[in-house]
């Protein structure tokens, strides 16, 4: 089997258990687990792809969910005009953040993306009309395209599954296009890509925009879905949990981050009532990842797949 | 006028905090290259420990500033050797990750053991009371921290830059291979140094330990701040660590007399200028 | 509402006739939720002890109702909005919970109270203080039990204006909870003739460091520090207040102070401040045995929202049993219908806006050399009566309350 017919399946499989998950499991917690494989896989774009490890990127995430949860809310406009609008804002935020960001690069780049998303989060905190401590409650799903009202489960679901799925395609297309050899080639051996004649702050701000905006569009499906902005969608908690997603899928592989958002937003729902061990589990589950598991679960699969059907280096 | 002065005084004992952190910060950072994300939660178990040897064991104040130090230094140590040292060869960005999990570990523990309301620890007899400087009445206690905050902060800076100890240790972030070279053991120099950063955080959880409510998170309330002034004062560097670190304290001072509801933000703002005019930090070099 | 049969509720509950009983239980079960903050700021005076006060009263009360068995969840909500309002719709949609109870913290609260209303489900707040919870944001389904901002206001703000502090400068949490209690303090202290001269607003949790916040307070030179926060911001700016040379010079007024921070103060640096509390482990035989086999349990002694929590789900779990269902309209109206008598409240009643009127108590924390036994903190000052402890419905202005018929709000 070839390493493209096993990516074809890979697709297939995933494409219909998505399909079919709204009447396998609770749909709000599949919608959930959609919005957090989005953000994840936005952020395993700049990390890893561009080698970018971004701490900060709850602050796009929880301000698209902010900026969908007043556009819906308060001014009533179409759910889709709303998404957009949150998905514009991280947009922007992204361009700026990242103009300042890149100019560092590793562990620098980590501690500066930190440091905005807590200006962020302190802003979010203060701001009038954020709601502060109660977060922005009972948005209204409102209706899609002027027609499809989303007040069911199962319809919102599919909603939030075809951005989902747009936005995962987009990701998918940028990994594999030109711009994302690029990216490899600069993470691989930044000042190599300089010498060959890329701008190489061109394409890393790029990549950083681009995966600010689609940690946006995950941001405002999210508030669509739990009809909820709240605190901790810009807390360095959420910025953690993303990097444990991605680390414990594998970074660096398409599937990887939704995989780990999975399991992680499973083992958050099962854990909920055992209180202060998610904390530890989480914790032990992070430094397992980065002592033994490098390549994450998706990796690890790949790796074995490739030895025993290709049987050529990993 | 006289608020002024009072917040400006609160400002430089908190920048004093900032100082002793974000100089461990500085010092694992400079010569293992590793941000200690844990730097907060060893913070918080200094304080911890300090708690848990008085009410256990009976341990007055002045003894657990030494003994709870030198314990928390041997828990570096262990945590260099078992875990830290696995992830040299790698991107450093491993380093910070590790120590971010164990962080989310030694928070849980402490939230499932001690619950989140935390515990008093009283303030040692010799230094209750205050003095009344006319313009706020000064804690006795206070004026002890921002003084001894100053007296480590010159001591380790002056082991670092002035001794032969602190050449090594120089030369180490440098280039380690050379040093090596020359019959130094640099894996036991990276090893002292964790321990030593370690020792540091959890000096500053003691000292904090009678003015703070002694809590599990009290870490990661103030380690976002101290990851602020290290960018801001430039990774690594010793002295722009301790410099910045009064300098936000005092900042932060300014900002609760002209304008309160920025004083939390006001720190993150500097940084974003500081980064804009300087990208490698106030002291730190241009690379 | 008429469809349930009215039988004599003191037979329903001596027969219990599982056989009738048994379609008019939803599921064969009725579920109790505990959402609360369990390792949080709020864990120790609401947390752990509040499950455990609703397993006690489940227990007291048979294990069984209508010869179905009483089940008891519980999760912790980490004082996140989003994690409660999620995990009650994931309670109502997948686990058939029928009531949640505690919900410590204004903001949790806000967010499952709509959704509860929306399922039909019940929620009995014993933890959150908001005051329009039984006002502009009442439900149908909502009993506010233990405590709200109001009652708190008015038992400590009015009583320390009567004994001269008449000039106040708050130390506010900066979220909705305080804000609130900072409001309906100086509307309180207006009213007395006293005088507000200003507030500093901390940030909420994760202020550590009150220094500042108070030496605003000190330069103020108000005679009454009002502390609108809880938890361990109320802890710790006592602490400092008391380091910082306020406290001698200054009062402080703990606007919302539970015997857990008395407990982790200690009487040396609490002593002296006036308190409002709707419930003390040591007032009369009743609350002292309950008390002390929440003890032997706890090791520390029940907080008033624990006391409330094990109050509302015994009334809950009676007002099942007399209806002989356990469908929440039902239960609802029976609920209001009976009074409230147990060791934790006498002759109280819930009113149409859904909250529950009971005597509070104005307690002033001792001396460490009048208190005889552990635990022995609080002298009880005053008892204030129902009527003048809480707003009346009038004033609450809660839509429901005017049309009286239980419909459905939407928000």
């Amino acid at each position: 089997m070839s390493g493209r017919a096993l990516r074809a399946w890979a697709w297939a499989a995933m494409v219909l258990v998505g399909l079919a998950a709204p009447y396998l499991v609770y749909p709000v917690f599949a919608m959930n687990v959609l919005c957090l494989a989005l953000f994840a896989s936005a952020f395993n774009l700049l990390l890893g792809y561009a080698g970018l490890l971004s701490f900060g990127h709850a602050a796009f995430l929880g301000s698209a969910a902010y900026v969908t949860g007043i556009t819906l809310r308060t001014w009533g406009l179409p759910t889709e005009l709303g998404v957009l609008a949150g998905t514009a804002v991280a947009t922007l935020l992204g361009l700026v953040f990242g103009a300042l960001a890149i100019r560092r690069s590793g562990i620098y780049f980590a501690m500066i993306t930190l440091g905005f998303a807590q200006l962020v989060y302190f802003l979010v905190v203060q701001l009038p009309w954020t709601g502060g401590e109660d977060g922005l409650q009972g948005i209204p799903r409102g209706k899609a395209l002027g027609v499809l009202a989303l007040d069911g489960p199962i319809t919102t679901y599919y909603f939030v599954y075809a951005a989902f799925l747009a936005g995962f395609w987009l990701i998918q297309r940028a990994i594999h296009s030109p711009f994302g050899h690029v990216l490899r080639a600069i993470r691989e051996n930044e000042p190599r890509a300089l010498s060959l004649g890329y701008d190489v702050a061109r394409y890393k701000l790029l990549a950083f925009v681009l995966s600010a905006a689609l940690s946006g569009l995950a941001g405002s499906l999210k508030a669509v879905v739990l009809q909820f902005a709240s605190l901790s969608d810009v807390h360095w908690h959420r910025s953690g949990e993303v990097v444990l997603m991605t680390l414990l899928g594998g970074m660096g592989t398409v599937l990887g981050p939704s995989v780990g958002a999975l399991l992680v937003v499973t083992l958050e729902n099962y854990l909920a009532d055992v209180g202060s061990w998610v904390t530890v589990i989480t914790g032990a589950v992070f430094v397992a990842c980065v002592l033994a598991f490098r390549r994450g679960i998706v990796g690890e699969v790949r790796a074995l797949v490739r030895r025993s059907f290709i049987g050529g280096k990993p | 006028m006289q608020a002024l002065f009072g917040q400006l005084l609160v400002g430089l004992i908190n920048g004093s905090f900032y100082a002793l952190l974000s100089l461990g910060l500085a010092i694992i950072f400079g010569l293992l290259n590793v941000v200690n994300f844990a730097h907060g939660a060893q913070y918080m178990m200094g304080a911890f420990a300090a708690w848990m040897a008085a009410t256990y064991l009976g341990v007055g104040y002045f003894w657990a500033l030494l003994l709870v130090p030198a314990a928390m230094g041997l828990v570096g140590v262990a945590v260099e050797r078992l875990l830290l040292r696995r992830l040299y060869g790698l991107d450093n960005l491993y380093g910070l990750l590790l120590t971010f999990g164990l962080t989310l570990i030694a928070e849980g523990l402490f939230h499932q053991a001690y619950g989140n309301s935390g515990s008093t620890y009283p303030v040692p007899a010799a230094l209750r009371g205050g003095v009344n400087l006319g313009f706020m009445y000064l804690p006795l206690y206070r004026a002890w921290v921002v003084v001894v905050s100053v007296v480590v902060c010159a001591a380790s800076w002056f082991v670092i830059e002035r001794t032969k100890l602190g050449a090594y240790l120089r030369a180490g972030t440098e280039n380690p291979r050379l040093l090596q070279a020359f019959g130094v053991n640099v894996p036991l120099m990276f090893t002292l140094t964790y321990g030593f950063g370690v020792a540091l955080a959890a000096f500053a959880g003691v000292m904090a330990a009678p003015v703070y409510q002694v809590t599990p998170l009290m870490g990661s309330s103030v380690i976002m701040v101290v990851f602020a002034v290290v960018v801001i004062g430039g990774m690594g560097s010793i002295a722009g660590s301790i410099f910045t670190g009064i300098g936000i304290g005092l900042v932060e001072g300014l900002t609760r007399y002209l304008y309160p509801e920025a004083s939390s933000v006001v720190v993150f703002v500097v940084m974003a200028l500081v980064l804009l005019v300087r990208p490698a930090g106030l002291f730190g070099r241009q690379r | 509402m008429s469809r349930i049969p009215r039988v004599a509720c003191c037979l329903a509950a001596l027969l219990a006739a599982p056989t009738l009983a048994a379609d008019k239980v939803s599921d064969g079960v009725v579920k109790i939720g505990v959402l609360t903050d369990m390792t949080g700021y709020y864990s120790d005076l609401a947390g752990p002890g509040s499950v455990l006060a609703a397993r006690m009263a489940i227990e007291d009360f048979g294990g069984k109702v209508l010869g179905k068995p009483v089940q008891l969840v519980s999760a912790d909500h980490q004082l996140k909005a989003d994690v409660a309002s999620n995990t009650a719709r994931k309670w109502f949609d997948q686990e058939q919970v029928d009531v949640i109870a505690d919900l410590v913290s204004s903001s949790t609260a806000g967010a499952v109270m709509p959704v509860a209303a929306e399922k039909k489900r019940i929620t009995l707040l014993s933890g959150p203080g908001t005051t329009a919870f039984t006002g502009e944001k009442c439900t149908a389904y909502n009993v506010h039990w233990t405590y709200n901002n109001w009652a708190l206001a008015n038992g400590t703000g009015r009583e320390v204006v009567r004994q001269g502090g008449d000039t106040w400068y708050f130390v506010t949490a900066d979220y909705i909870f305080g804000r609130s209690l900072e409001e309906d303090t100086t509307k309180v202290v207006k009213a007395a003739g006293g005088k507000v001269l200003g507030f500093a607003r901390h940030p909420s949790p994760g202020t550590t460091d009150f220094s500042s916040y108070l030496l605003q307070a000190q330069s103020s030179g108000a005679k009454i520090v009002g502390l609108a926060n809880a938890g361990a911001d109320t802890v710790n700016c006592i602490k400092q207040a008391n380091e910082f040379g306020v406290t001698p010079k200054q009062s402080l007024a703990g606007l919302l102070v539970f015997i857990t921070d008395v407990h982790s103060l200690g009487l040396d640096t609490a002593k002296g401040m006036y308190l409002t509390t709707a419930f003390y482990w040591d007032m009369n035989d009743e609350t002292r045995k309950w008390s002390e086999r929440f003890f032997a349990k706890h090791k520390k002694m029940p907080t008033m929202v624990q006391a409330g929590v094990y109050s509302s789900v015994m009334h809950y779990l009676k007002a099942v049993q007399a209806a002989g269902t356990d469908d929440a309209d039902a239960v609802m109206a029976k609920m209001k219908a009976t009074p409230v008598n147990d060791f934790f409240a006498k002759n109280a009643r819930i009113g149409p806006d859904g909250l529950l009127r009971h005597d509070m108590y104005l307690a002033r924390v001792k001396a460490p050399g009048a208190s005889k036994k552990p635990w022995d903190y609080y002298e009880i000052v005053k008892t204030i009566p129902a009527a003048e402890a809480f707003p009346t419905v009038e004033q609450q202005a809660c839509p429901l309350a005017k049309s009286a018929s239980p419909a459905v709000m939407k928000k």
